[in-house]
């Protein structure tokens, strides 16, 4: 606590950064508390809002596992080795980030849409993305992904690759090293990119609301009762949300703090 | 299963990013304790991991026990590897470190357990198989993943300047240590580094390794007496290098023992030992001199060589002392080959090792 306030510099950055974090804590601060319990759990027994928060919860842990299962090889991948046209590939990994969320649903839809080849092809099977569950979940992988693949890379590359090496010479193939030394050195790292994909696909609008208005996910129907209702009834929802959100993310932070602590 | 250990590199040709080898031909024989030396950025590592088959050479071959290994993959290879800075996984204590390789190998638990014993043991790490690697020191880790490369039998062992990062005190102990543990396994190995004496003191043979080529292979002996290139000697320097035993005269004066000499010293080493003095600490005299330095010898000159402002002379005692002057000292002395001189170090001069 001394050290915040050493002397007059760190003292009047202190205020400048209180301003931030005010302005951050304020408005959610006043939105949780402002339905009271009561109205919270009502909300909570509203199917409609049970269903949705459900349906989002859902879908961001499947678009979580697609890029888990894809994307920690492709992490593994930029992190040992050099290739030509890496840059290209690293590249296409972070363009989700700076694209417009809305953007990422109307070029989504130009591939996945009802009259697309690809649309078509998985209409056959009996997945359609257009105004489905599915639509939202490649919603949310598009514009997430990046966190995943990105974390599990820093992950991959704090791993000294002469430990793999020290592996292989005992004895371990390529595949029993990835599994007994890189991936659980790698693991928290990982997980911390998992528990950041997923809250940030619970989070998305933009792209799912232009894939899947319905069935409706939380973000959805938040902004939907906002435009029919108004603040009055929108107000308990996005309440519920942001708990739900800020829990996600206090484990978030647990786990990362608990692999700092231990370095 | 006779010469299981023996290694040939054949004409391997080595292109990795900065580092180039060049032509690199070694034999090592089965049981051998070889060195290779050479300065930093020589390419010592990428070499050593070329032969464990972490890279692939672009030309030459690898043969282990006479086997042609080159195309085989590193775990099928049956070679240990230590590094420098130990690499022990983090996520593992010790005794599962050690036991990392026999559990690939499908052995059951009471043999595991019983090998990583018998191995820590051997290392003297017994009371620390529970301990997680970075709660150890330098040291302790380093003999941990001696124990780890060893536990498996390999036919080779590699080791990539196993002591560097070591304090001087327990390089010195661990040195000892891989002295005794060759002794006792027979594990052909072969050792990095860029320390002259840590080459000279374990290498029965050594190579010196300089911008990727294999530049002399010979006995200690051959490299500093005979260097057969300019860089060899630069690097080796021209230092006075004696191997003999040490003997005490009484509690305080020790002697190193050679052939011809008896060359008094100050150590705590006892047994067989090197033992150098700078060329640069020896007084040249026309007469005997009479000082607090406890070696004097006499002898004479049988060469002179000229350095612009120093100059080496060489004077037979039996053995040949280097001594580095002044042009002015050669000058005003007037020396000559032929011409019998004395010379004076003080037996502190005198780097036993």
């Amino acid at each position: 606590m001394k050290e915040l306030f050493a002397n007059r510099m760190r003292a009047s950055f202190v205020v400048l950064g209180s301003l931030l974090i005010v302005f951050v804590a304020w408005p959610l601060l006043r939105t949780v508390t402002a339905p009271g319990p009561a109205v919270l759990w009502q909300t909570l027994l509203d199917e409609e809002v049970r269903d949705s928060i459900l349906l989002t919860f859902q879908s961001s842990l499947i678009a979580t596992g697609i890029a888990f299962a894809c994307g920690v090889p492709l992490a593994y991948l930029l992190a040992r080795a050099d290739f030509p046209g890496k840059w290209l590939i690293e590249g296409i990994i972070d363009v989700p980030i700076v694209v417009p969320h809305s953007a990422a649903g109307i070029a989504l839809l130009m591939v996945f849409g009802r009259r697309t080849l690809f649309g078509q092809a998985f209409g056959h099977l009996g997945i359609k993305f257009v105004s489905a569950a599915p639509g939202i979940v490649i919603a949310m992988l598009f514009v997430s992904l990046s966190l995943l693949v990105d974390a599990a890379r820093e992950g991959f590359e704090a791993v000294d690759p002469r430990l793999e090496r020290v592996a292989r010479t005992l004895g371990a193939s390529p595949w029993r090293t990835f599994w007994c030394i890189s991936f659980p050195l790698a693991w928290r790292s990982i997980l911390s990119g998992i528990i950041l994909m997923w809250a940030r696909g619970l989070s998305e609008f933009g792209a799912v609301v232009i894939l899947a208005y319905h069935p409706m996910v939380a973000p959805v129907l938040l902004y939907e009762r906002f435009l029919s209702f108004g603040l009055r009834y929108s107000r308990p929802v996005a309440a519920l949300m942001i708990l739900i959100c800020l829990a996600t993310f206090a484990l978030l932070r647990v786990t990362a703090g608990r692999k700092r602590g231990e370095a | 299963m006779t010469a299981r250990g023996y290694l040939q590199v054949r004409d391997l040709w080595i292109d990795l990013k900065e580092f180039h080898l060049r032509e690199i031909n070694l034999d090592v024989s089965d049981g051998e304790y070889f060195l290779i030396l050479g300065p930093t950025g020589a390419g010592k590592t990428v070499l050593l991991e070329t032969i464990a088959g972490l890279y692939q050479p672009c030309k030459g071959q690898i043969l282990l026990g006479g086997n042609d290994i080159t195309a085989v993959p590193p775990e099928r290879r049956g070679i240990g590897f230590v590094y420098q800075d130990y690499m022990l996984f983090p996520h593992m204590n010790v005794a599962k470190n050690i036991a990392f390789g026999l559990r690939l190998r499908g052995i059951d638990h009471k043999t595991v357990e019983e090998r990583v014993c018998a191995f820590s043991q051997l290392l003297g790490i017994d009371h620390l198989l529970h301990r997680s690697p970075r709660t150890l020191s330098g040291g302790e880790q380093q003999r941990a993943s001696l124990a780890r490369a060893l536990v498996v039998e390999p036919q080779l062992l590699l080791l990539d300047e196993p002591l560097s990062a070591l304090d001087p005190e327990t390089r010195e102990g661990l040195q000892r240590e891989l002295a005794r543990i060759h002794g006792e396994l027979g594990t052909t190995i072969l050792h990095v580094t860029h320390d002259f004496e840590e080459a000279i003191t374990l290498g029965e043979r050594i190579a010196v390794l300089n911008n990727g080529r294999v530049v002399q292979v010979g006995s200690a002996e051959d490299i500093f007496r005979k260097p057969n290139s300019e860089f060899v000697a630069h690097f080796v320097g021209t230092r006075n290098i004696f191997r003999g035993k040490i003997r005490s005269e009484d509690t305080r004066h020790k002697v190193l023992c050679l052939d011809e000499v008896d060359v008094a010293v100050v150590t705590d080493l006892v047994g067989d030992a090197h033992g150098s003095v700078r060329p640069e600490d020896i007084i040249i005299s026309r007469e005997s001199l009479r000082s607090s330095a406890l070696n004097c010898f006499r002898g004479h000159i049988i060469d002179i060589a000229d350095r612009v402002s120093i100059v080496y002379v060489t004077v037979r005692v039996p053995p040949d002392f280097v001594c580095i002057i002044t042009k002015r000292s050669l000058e005003e002395m007037m020396l000559k080959e032929g011409q019998e001189v004395h010379i004076t170090f003080k037996a502190s001069a005198v780097h036993v090792f």
